[in-house]
């Protein structure tokens, strides 16, 4: 929650500043304000629709993926958790991710590859850290992070062009250090550096609920072992989620764009980038369980 | 004066919420306790109401198994005839291990590993067995929680006044516990 009002104040700020900043007029506070609400809001009713479309996700069928909704059952049970919707991506490489805003409107979507690479006890895993971030609600603050970063980069692109065209505007009002100045330009570097903070939050955000929610998995199914040979199997595949994008790496169990990390250790600043901490680092901690 | 009223005033607000909050709070946790214990049970009938299928799908095809589908038939009887918890423990240990041994039998038949609601069947049966170790799982889990907020010091004196009494876990008797053993 905390990170979600978070969230919500850094792009009402940004917003607010610029927009006052750009058009020297408190009205733009305004419009701010009404932009960040509605994002907000469309955010927190709409985001699991659209990621699930946007990963062509469609519902699981009850007797062909009997499995499947049997292990999410049980995890329920074990956890007190209501069952979340499930879904299905044909897709060779075997990935899940799971979305929604609260454990009664959450769903869970896996790709074929992973039925077809994982035995039962490696799924249950994997299902297990998927239900652990609804538990958390690493959901919700996934999908508002999404949104705000996407919104600030869309504001900063909006408001370059902007200043562009009308750039010559408000010169010479006053004589001397003009306070709307000063304003403008924090405006301007806080516009450069906004997206970037937020990317680099939403990374550090999301690598810190990975591990929770690894942790968390193993609390629900109390045997480590089946989370690891997944976490293994993970490494050693190389397939790569075709309908997973930037937008939505954060939200798989393992970063669909793994090729980054193909010559074994990320340099540093991938690693400020990188939305899940490295798989050995996952598993050594699993193993000191 | 008006000082020391004010005081006194917001130490008995401060009261009286500290015991509301903590009574809900024990009473949603003695909730979930039975809850829980509802849930064991609805998985257990959920067996027993796939056993008959399932001894139904493996007799087409392996009729002369007669001694391991009897066997799960009368662990099955038992349990439902139970009359006390320890009964149907014993009961429910014993079912698990004719189940385990009947799917370990029907490896044997090709045409039977073939058929499609035997191993629609197989798969829910699995998936019940682990919903009953995940249901007393969890089951435990709320007993924990719950008896620990009647021992814990502000709620101990709740608990005290209301009657909140401990609640005893569900432990896994006789052959459960017991080192598992391998025949061949």
């Amino acid at each position: 929650m905390i990170m979600i009002i978070g969230f919500f104040l850094f792009t009402f700020l940004v917003l607010a500043i610029v927009g006052y900043a750009v058009t020297g007029g408190l009205s733009s506070v305004a419009i701010a304000v009404l932009i960040t609400l509605a994002t907000t809001w469309g955010a927190y009713w709409k985001s699991d629709v659209i990621a699930l479309r946007m990963s062509r996700a469609v519902e699981a069928d009850e007797t062909e993926y009997a499995r499947y909704h049997n292990l999410v059952e049980g995890l329920c049970i074990a956890s007190g958790l209501p069952k979340p919707r499930l879904y299905v991506i044909e897709d060779d490489s075997p990935n899940a991710f799971a979305t929604g805003r609260n454990p009664k409107n959450s769903a869970i979507a896996v790709t074929t590859g992973l039925f077809k690479k994982m035995n039962r006890l490696e799924l249950e895993g994997v299902l297990a850290h998927e239900l652990s971030h609804i538990k958390n609600y690493d959901i919700l603050v996934n999908t508002m992070a999404v949104t705000m970063v996407g919104l600030l980069a869309l504001v900063a692109d909006f408001t370059f062009r902007f200043m562009w065209l009308s750039g010559h505007r408000r010169r010479g009002h006053h004589d001397g250090p003009d306070p709307t100045a000063i304003i403008a330009i924090v405006g301007i570097i806080l516009l450069v550096l906004a997206p970037i903070i937020a990317k680099v939050m939403q990374y550090a955000i999301g690598r810190q609920r990975e591990a929770l929610a690894d942790l968390s998995a193993v609390e629900i199914t109390r045997y480590p072992p089946g989370l690891i040979s997944a976490l293994e199997k993970l490494k050693a595949d190389d397939t790569i989620v075709r309908s997973g994008s930037r937008a939505t790496a954060h939200m798989w169990i393992e970063e669909p764009m793994a090729q980054v990390e193909a010559d074994g250790n990320l340099s540093r600043i991938n690693r400020l980038f990188a939305t899940h901490p490295p798989l050995d680092e996952r598993i050594a901690a699993l193993r000191e369980l | 004066m008006l000082w020391v009223l004010l005081i006194l005033l917001v130490i008995v607000v401060a009261a009286i919420f500290f015991v509301f909050s903590s009574y809900n709070g024990l009473v949603r946790a003695r909730n979930r306790v039975e809850e829980a214990w509802a849930q064991i049970d609805v998985q257990l009938k959920k067996r027993y109401d796939l056993i008959p299928n399932l001894v139904e799908t493996v007799k087409g095809y392996a009729s002369h198994e007669k001694e391991t589908l009897e066997a799960v038939i009368s662990a099955r009887n038992a349990g439902m005839n139970a009359s006390s918890p320890a009964e149907q423990a014993n009961a429910e240990n014993q079912i698990t291990g004719a189940l385990k041994s009947l799917f370990a039998v029907t490896e044997a038949y090709p045409d039977l590993k073939a058929n499609t609601s035997f191993l629609h069947l197989q798969e829910t049966l699995t998936g019940v067995e682990d919903k009953i170790a995940y249901s007393r799982q969890y089951y435990n889990d709320s007993v924990n929680k719950y008896n620990t907020k009647t021992e814990v010091f502000p709620g101990v004196l709740i608990a005290g006044a209301f009657n909140f009494n401990k609640r005893e876990y569900f432990e896994a008797e006789g052959d459960a516990r017991g080192p598992v053993q391998v025949e061949f």
